[in-house]
């Protein structure tokens, strides 16, 4: 076992883990952060996407150990003060998720893209999300909506 | 799926891990990014007792100039190479294909040095690699030695690191001037190459003065298509004049026939590839 310490969410956690516990099992299970889904068992389907050190991983691909010292942002830690993330709402209102299964990872990543690059084209959102999987919405409200928040002009990458 | 148990260490230098890979034997794994050695012990292809993590060693990460040449450490990320000036200013071709590696989530994890020892023949960094006449430096007990491209990649999966070795840093000659292109044929988004040509040509007045192609996925390791690159050199950058030098793009490779497409399917794309990245290279 080895011990780590791994802020989530604006909370620090400190932890007995087994050296190969992926950091998704240790958000789940130990933090509880359940908000956090596994989609895929090969790394492609970027449901389980997080933010560490304010970049998108897939944290089904990491080590928890590997962010020992390190801080997640996962879903759950967008909304303030009960109110939601403009990505979350822009997810909302234009009706970018059906079932809702790829939409934890699907907005941790558009909110990346937006991170990266705060005017993209309808192209760059597409590209950037290609490592999340949807298979509901043939992804045309999700780009919509990141369009949406990115005429807002509005990134906020301070939140997360 | 999770990986059968390890015991885990993060040396802070490359002494100390050398050192815990030397202790450790033929049962320790080094372990870069992960986005290829993670998938590998989740699915149990392979359980070392011992993952030995270059995560927490600042001195393999990041691009510095040394007169003539870009070094770039191992550990430096895809996204923080793409994100240095140098790397598009003396090596176009690389930030051109790093664009093409996989997903931004994986790219914000995956290093250039873990790919290039990882090797897979269908990976986009060995091309441009190669095209760039790249010199691997690599460490061991025995101290440093510089291996150059054309001897780095050996095999599938198999490159000149041997068991207790790491690499620490690749060496481009800077190609400052060149253009440089990567095109990756693929069916969907988000998939590995079934073929692609990394191209870095220099223009002068009209006509291409140097040449490099690379071929990705055309054999069992990265290719020169050292017959395009003769026939290239003193022709004009036309599309008729490139055209024509690229036919040869297939001579003396051996692709792979899988799932994605026969070897013959592959010997067709490969002079189609070569002259769209050629023609891109030229033009930029
Ligand atoms: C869904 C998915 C899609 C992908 N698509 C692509 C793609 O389109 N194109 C592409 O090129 N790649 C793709 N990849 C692979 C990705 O590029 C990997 O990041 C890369 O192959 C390995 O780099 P890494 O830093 O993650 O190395 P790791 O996975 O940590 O290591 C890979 C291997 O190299 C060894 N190693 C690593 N660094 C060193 C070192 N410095 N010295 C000695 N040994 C070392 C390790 O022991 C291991 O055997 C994809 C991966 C995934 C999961
Ligand atoms: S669960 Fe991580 S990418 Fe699918
Ligand atoms: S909404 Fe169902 S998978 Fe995206």
């Amino acid at each position: 076992m080895t011990r780590i310490t791994v802020t989530v969410d604006g909370t620090s956690y400190s932890d007995e883990v087994e050296p190969r516990m992926l950091l998704v099992h240790y958000l789940r299970e130990v933090v509880g952060k359940t908000g956090t889904v596994i989609g895929c068992d090969t790394s492609n389907c970027g449901a389980c996407t997080v933010h560490l050190d304010g970049r998108s991983v897939k944290s089904c691909n990491v080590l928890a150990v590997q962010a020992d010292g390190h801080e997640v942002t996962t879903i759950e830690g967008l909304s303030q003060n009960g109110e939601l993330h403009p990505m979350q709402q822009a997810f909302h209102e234009c009706h970018a998720l059906q079932c809702g299964y790829c939409t934890p990872g699907m907005i941790m990543q558009a909110i990346d893209v937006l991170n990266d690059n705060p005017d993209p084209s309808e192209e760059e959102i597409r590209v950037g999300l290609e490592g999340n999987l949807c298979r509901c919405t043939g992804y045309h409200n999700i780009v919509r909506a990141v369009q949406q928040v990115a005429g807002q002009g509005e990134t906020s990458g301070a939140r997360s | 799926m999770i990986p059968a148990s390890f015991d885990y260490v993060a040396p802070t230098s490359v002494a100390e891990a050398l050192t815990a890979l030397a202790e450790a034997g033929d049962d320790a794994k080094v372990l870069a990014g992960g986005q290829s050695l993670l998938p590998i012990l989740r699915m149990r292809l392979n359980a070392p007792e011992k993952v030995v993590d270059l995560g927490r060693i600042e001195e393999l990460r990041g691009v510095r100039e040394d007169g003539d040449h870009l070094v770039i450490g191992a550990m430096t990320t895809y996204a923080d190479a793409l994100a240095s000036a140098a790397v598009s200013e003396h090596a176009a071709v690389l930030h051109a294909a790093l664009k093409e590696v996989a997903d931004p989530q994986i790219r914000h994890r995956g290093t250039v040095g873990g790919a290039l020892v990882h090797a897979d023949p269908a990976g986009d960094v060995g091309a441009p690699a190669l095209a760039l006449g790249t010199e691997f430096v690599i460490t061991g007990s025995g101290g440093e030695r510089t291996v150059a491209a054309s001897d780095f990649f050996q095999d599938l999966f198999e490159t000149a690191v041997a068991e207790g070795e790491l690499l620490t840093a690749i060496r481009i000659p800077k190609h400052t001037g060149w253009g440089g292109h990567y095109e990756k044929f693929v069916r969907v988004a988000h998939q590995w190459s079934i073929v692609a040509v990394a191209a870095t040509v220099r223009v002068d007045g009209g006509t291409i003065a140097e040449a490099a192609i690379g071929l990705t996925n055309m054999g069992s390791t990265p290719l020169r298509a050292t017959a395009v690159e003769a026939a290239l050199v003193g022709a004009s950058a036309s599309d008729e004049a490139i055209r024509e030098a690229c036919a040869a793009a297939a001579e003396g490779t051996d692709p792979p026939s899988d799932l994605n497409g026969s070897a013959d399917y592959r010997r067709a794309l490969a002079p189609v590839l070569t002259r769209r990245a050629v023609l891109a290279a030229a033009g930029g």
